[in-house]
């Protein structure tokens, strides 16, 4: 048990925690705020996996953007009655969630630990080999991906553009 | 047996002999109605009467032993079996032509004038072309498929022209009654049919040519042909009104009079005698179907001639006379006569005819009215009818030297020679009870006063030429076209001598010539007895008519109510057949047919709203399910691994 | 080195707790969130492979995966705005007009 395992386990269960916060948390402010907790705690893990960039962005893209986008529109829309939770609906879905669980964790404990990585350099993770990879052998996804963010754009411009006469709150 | 010096010629005119009027029918079908009614009738009777002029001509073309033939296409060829469109004319196809198109000929002549104020005018002579046009079919087909096509055919021809005043309902019924019991005894002839076919296909033989089936008959056992004729004779028994089947004939009354000439009595209803002619070499060969023909033939006659001495509708009375008639010829076909059996054909078409197309000229007179209680004393008024069907009634009741004296005494002489003593004397009585019947039916009509009420004595007149013409030329023929068939004591049987070849020499009965006149003599004793007994009851003045309900004695009843042979086939056999009908239509078809049906259908709803549940909607519902399948794989890979 | 399975192992727990989050969570956006944190739970597999592989196509796979989810997300929150404006409640069990 080194250094490595044990501030991976005390990553894990705080990400574990607020998880669970965001499922089960009653105002949906909170829920946000856990999970930003969980989206930091998660980046941190990514940048102890050897990904440097991908955390940075995750912080600046998911963390930053998306979870401010969500604040906004809690804040826009502003409901105001909490929800009623019902007993067995819960009950039903804990208990499907424990199964899939269930399944998933002994199929990837087939992996042996203590396998050691192919190879570790310095470089790998960083911008330049992300940015090599993304315009050279991944170019024509990054294309289509940027095709689709314009299209969500349009798409949500429409869709949340207020009606005539529609009377929408605030 | 074919005799030796058997030819056979080919002739293209055969076919035109049915074509002509098929080709009339169509040409009224489309344009008759706007030709107008002169148009239209004379095509008709013109394109019989071409018929007639042809078949004239062949008659004199024919080969004294052989047959005229014309094939027109091949219609079915199968492996070994092969029937074609063909037609073939010998002997006695040639005498059945000559009545069909002959009398034919003068019944459309009469029914321009009968139905000239009958807005069915054009109607009428298409279905009457028609019928001609299946019943030469009939007569000269080459083989038995091609006849029953044109067996078929006119009775179909038969049930369009029994109902052929629609709007009554009645008359609508009594279609649908001929042609459904005929259809009964089609079910036998079908049967035989298959039963032939097969029965000389398993010996290698395919083919229903009379000629083919002819050569070929010792390929089948006796138990077989026994089979093959009784259900032959079935067939006959429902399209010649023997019993059981009769019970269509009376109630084709309800078309119109030449109808009755025409079909009921001159040919169609000959149909059942001249099929057996035909198929005689299979006959021959079944003494047991023989000897229950001529207990059937002799049975029908008598039988239906105690009907008719009570009846008071007068297309009544003759047509039970016809169904008498039909029974002497298949008495006569029973005794293997066959060639009586269509002398009596052949003469008796002239003098029924002659008898229908009179009491059609009697109920045109009189406006409608068929009810001979009603009649009387029309001889004085309608004199060219009177003489004409008194003619005819000595005919038919056999006075000596008419059509009828010859061929009746000759089917009865056979009966007499061959010692079948009960038929024979079953076959005189009834002749006796002919010539009541028939003398009642003339003494009532013509004679004494008349009976009905002043409107219609107004009305009386006698018919016009072009109706009372045929009734001329058909007593002309009631007396002198038996003179062909005299017996040989007289001058000689020319009608004998024709149909020898085709029907072997008949076998010579070993009796003097003074047995046959005592027979002759016997006979004419009875039809006289049977005279005098009309005569005093119904012909002296004051004439006596029917008598009233009060004095009708038991058996008057049982006769004048047809012995009520419908009301007993109605209960034995219609009544339980539909109600095993409604209970199929009732119960069967909406509760189990449907039931099942409308059961899978309801079933499958069922299962559906179930599944239904699942809708909800609800869209986190949704992924549950979509956690569940995944769950379900998971296992299954997991399983596996 | 932190053996590979026990990312796996986490990955899978926290989306489990996704799951359950879009099951029951009466809530749109909080059900929203819930699949944003499946989404992470996916990159953390991902980037945890990439490593034990050697190979960026994991990176690169999670760099999609975050476009991707940022594109859905904005969608997912004007679909939402858009069905407040016509329903004036954010509860899923009151939309269910799909109904048989």
């Amino acid at each position: 048990m080194n250094a490595a395992t044990v501030i991976f386990l005390i990553l894990a269960t705080l990400l574990v925690i607020s998880s669970l916060m965001v499922v089960f948390l009653r105002r949906v402010v909170h829920c946000a705020m856990a999970l930003v907790t969980a989206l930091l705690l998660i980046a941190i893990l990514f940048i102890s996996l050897q990904a440097p960039m991908v955390g940075v962005l995750q912080v600046m893209v998911y963390a930053g953007a998306i979870m401010v986008l969500f604040l906004f529109v809690i804040m826009f829309l502003n409901p105001g009655v909490l929800e009623q939770p019902s007993v067995a609906w819960w009950g039903l879905a804990v208990v499907l969630s424990v199964l899939l669980g269930a399944f998933l964790v002994p199929l990837f404990s087939q992996y042996e630990p203590g396998d050691n990585p192919v190879t570790s350099t310095e470089l790998f993770g960083s911008p330049d080999v992300l940015a090599k990879s993304l315009f050279g052998e991944f170019v024509l996804p990054f294309e289509i991906a940027s095709v689709l963010l314009l299209v969500a754009i349009i798409g949500a411009v429409v869709l949340a553009k207020r009606e005539h006469g529609s009377d929408g709150a605030a | 047996m074919v005799s030796a010096e058997f030819s056979t010629v080919a002739s293209d005119l055969l076919r035109w002999i049915p074509l002509i009027p098929l080709c009339a029918t169509v040409l009224n079908l489309f344009w008759g109605r706007a030709w107008g009614n002169r148009t239209a009738g004379g095509l008709a009777c013109a394109a019989v009467g071409a018929s007639f002029a042809i078949a004239l001509y062949l008659f004199w073309q024919l080969p004294a032993n052989g047959v005229l033939r014309d094939p027109v296409y091949t219609w079915i060829e199968s492996g070994l079996f092969k029937v074609n469109v063909a037609f073939q004319v010998d002997a006695l196809t040639a005498a059945m032509l000559l009545i069909v198109t002959g009398i034919g000929f003068l019944i459309h002549i009469y029914s321009l004038g009968y139905m000239a104020h009958d807005e069915g005018f054009v109607r009428f002579f298409i279905y009457l072309n028609l019928f001609i046009f299946f019943m030469l079919l009939l007569v000269m087909a080459d083989n038995l498929l091609l006849l029953f096509v044109g067996w078929e055919g006119v009775g179909l021809c038969s049930y369009l022209l029994i109902g052929f005043w629609y709007r009554d309902i009645n008359n609508t019924i009594a279609g649908n009654k001929a042609f459904i019991v005929n259809r009964i005894g089609d079910f036998g002839f079908i049967l035989g049919i298959f039963l032939l076919v097969t029965g000389l296909g398993r010996q290698g033989v395919w083919t229903l040519d009379f000629l083919e089936l002819q050569k070929h008959t010792e390929l089948l056992s006796p138990a077989m042909i026994g089979a093959i004729t009784l259900l032959l004779f079935i067939g006959a028994t429902g399209k010649s009104a023997q019993i059981p089947l009769f019970v269509w004939l009376p109630d084709a009354m309800a078309g119109p009079t030449p109808v009755s000439a025409l079909i009921h009595a001159a040919t169609m209803v000959t149909a059942g005698v001249y099929m057996t002619a035909r198929l005689h070499f299979l006959f021959v060969l079944a003494p047991a179907t023989l000897s229950l023909i001529a207990w059937i033939g002799a049975a029908t006659a008598f039988f239906a001639a105690t009907i008719a001495l009570t009846q008071n509708d007068i297309k009544k009375v003759l047509a039970y006379s016809t169904i008498s008639q039909l029974g002497y010829m298949f008495l006569a076909v029973g005794m293997a006569a066959f060639s009586a059996a269509i002398f009596h054909v052949f003469t008796h078409a002239f003098f029924k005819a002659c008898l229908f197309l009179g009491s059609g000229s009697v109920i045109h007179a009189l406006d409608g009215e068929q009810d001979m209680r009603k009649m009387g004393g029309l001889n004085s008024r309608m004199p060219t009818t009177y003489w004409t069907y008194l003619i005819a009634t000595l005919a038919i009741a056999g006075a000596p030297f008419s059509a009828g004296f010859f061929s009746k005494d000759l089917i009865l002489w056979e009966a007499f020679s061959r010692g079948a003593m009960i038929l024979w004397g079953i076959g005189l009585i009834t002749a006796g009870l002919t010539a009541f019947y028939m003398f009642r039916q003339l003494f009532m009509v013509f004679h004494g006063e008349f009976r009905g009420d002043d409107h219609a004595k107004a009305h009386l007149h006698e018919s016009p030429a072009v109706m009372t013409f045929p009734l001329v030329i058909l007593a002309i023929g009631s007396i002198f076209a038996g003179w062909v068939g005299a017996p040989e004591y007289l001058w000689g049987s020319r009608w004998e001598h024709w149909l020898q070849p085709m029907f072997g020499a008949v076998a010579a009965q070993e009796s003097s010539v003074s047995t046959e006149v005592l027979v002759t003599v016997l006979t004419l004793a009875v039809v006289a007895v049977g005279f005098y007994w009309a005569y005093a009851k119904y012909g002296r003045a004051p004439a006596k008519g029917a008598p009233s309900a009060a004095e009708q004695g038991f058996l008057y009843r049982l006769s004048l109510n047809k012995y009520y042979i419908d009301e007993i086939y109605d209960y034995l056999i219609v009544r339980p057949f539909t109600g095993c009908s409604r209970f199929f239509a009732e119960f069967v078809d909406p509760r189990v047919i449907d039931g099942a049906v409308n059961g899978v259908a309801a079933i499958a709803r069922g299962l559906s709203w179930v599944w239904c549940g699942l809708q909800t909607g609800n869209v986190q519902h949704y992924a549950t399910g979509l956690l569940v399948g995944t769950l379900a794989l998971l296992a299954y890979f997991l399983g596996q691994s | 080195m932190v053996p590979l399975n026990y990312y796996l192992i986490l990955s899978a727990i926290v989306f489990s707790i996704g799951v359950v989050g879009v099951l029951i969570r009466r809530n749109l956006i909080v059900v929203l969130m819930s699949i944003e944190l499946m989404l992470n739970a996916v990159n953390l597999t991902f980037i945890a492979f990439a490593r034990h592989l050697g190979s960026m196509a994991g990176q690169v796979a999670v760099f999609f995966v975050m476009a991707v989810a940022a594109a859905e997300a904005v969608i997912g929150l004007a679909i939402i705005i858009s069905v407040f404006r016509q329903t004036r409640t954010l509860d899923p069990q009151n939309m269910q007009l799909l109904k048989w």
